[in-house]
């Protein structure tokens, strides 16, 4: 379960900007061919990516109270 | 003595008329993006209580100052300017610069963990799921401030890197390392709240 101790040093690099999607056109075809061959660099990125989206869901379901809502219309007619 | 007709509005009527025009325009623009900015403002923040205040503060405040906005910007990042001023104002700054501890071994923590704790069932997209709500915001609100400005802004409030630095007045260099480190600290909170509260079958003896 635990193979990944190789680091791949240059793979650690691009994978903030890979998720974050702004690697260039270039960049991007070189981490998918790395991705295609290294089962570690893969399993990590596919699970960097969906914490990331899984965490904006989850944090997303937590809706606006209505009365903080209320109360931010009535700022603006409050004023002068 | 200007003759002008008795009901026909002055230069100054329509001057107020324009301006009255814009305002409403924009606090409609602006109370259309609350949900988002609460949004940020909840995880920014580290109470409900203190988000509501803080949003609050943020929309009197832009209403105020409504005027010193560009229109055709970006009025989400001006309010969340706002908004991450006014938290830094709050005192929030007790805390001091993130103590940088030695990451690097827990890379991996958290997707073993996971992984360990449904006995490798689900693959890296799906075992994701198995950290609650409550593991998110609870995690979330132990990454120090530092860090957890700019993981909320771009992960929570998908602001780019440039409108990240903007917006909390730092490099966008800052940004990109702030977040690197950052989602180490997070994936670690998260372990750790996971293990806490998971009471199934993983055991929490060994360490890192």
């Amino acid at each position: 379960m635990t193979a990944h101790d190789d680091p791949c040093a240059h793979c650690e690099e691009m994978m903030q900007p890979y998720v974050d999607k702004v690697l260039s056109d270039e960049e991007m075809r070189e981490a998918e061919l790395h991705l295609d061959e290294c089962d570690c660099c893969r399993r990590r990125y596919r699970f960097e990516e969906s914490l990331r989206v899984y965490v904006r869901q989850v944090v997303s379901k937590e809706p606006m109270p209505a009365e903080l809502k209320a109360k931010l219309a009535a700022l603006r007619i409050q004023l002068d | 003595m200007a003759e002008a007709p008795p009901n026909a509005p002055g230069p100054d009527a329509t001057r107020l008329a324009t301006e009255a025009r814009d305002r409403v325009r924009f606090e409609e623009e602006a109370l259309a993006l609350s949900d988002q900015v609460y949004r940020v403002a909840r995880h920014l923040a580290n109470s409900r209580e203190e988000a509501d205040d803080l949003v609050q503060e943020t929309y009197a405040r832009a209403f105020r100052s409504w005027r010193s906005y560009t229109p055709g910007t970006n009025l989400r990042a001006w309010l969340l300017r706002i908004l991450t001023n006014l938290n830094i104002d709050r005192g929030r700054r007790k805390q001091r610069a993130p103590q940088m501890q030695p990451l690097e071994a827990n890379d991996y923590y958290l997707y073993d963990k996971l992984a360990e704790s449904d006995g490798g069932r689900s693959d890296e997209e799906k075992v994701v799921e198995r950290l609650s709500q409550d593991d998110i915001v609870s995690a979330l609100s132990e990454v120090p401030h530092d860090f957890r400005d700019v993981i909320v802004l771009v992960d929570i409030g998908d602001f780019s890197y440039q409108d990240a630095a903007q917006i909390l007045g730092i490099p966008i260099g800052t940004v990109m390392s702030r977040l690197h480190r950052g989602r180490r600290v997070l994936k670690r909170e998260l372990a750790e709240t996971f293990g806490a509260d998971a009471g199934n079958g993983a055991d929490g003896e060994e360490s890192t």
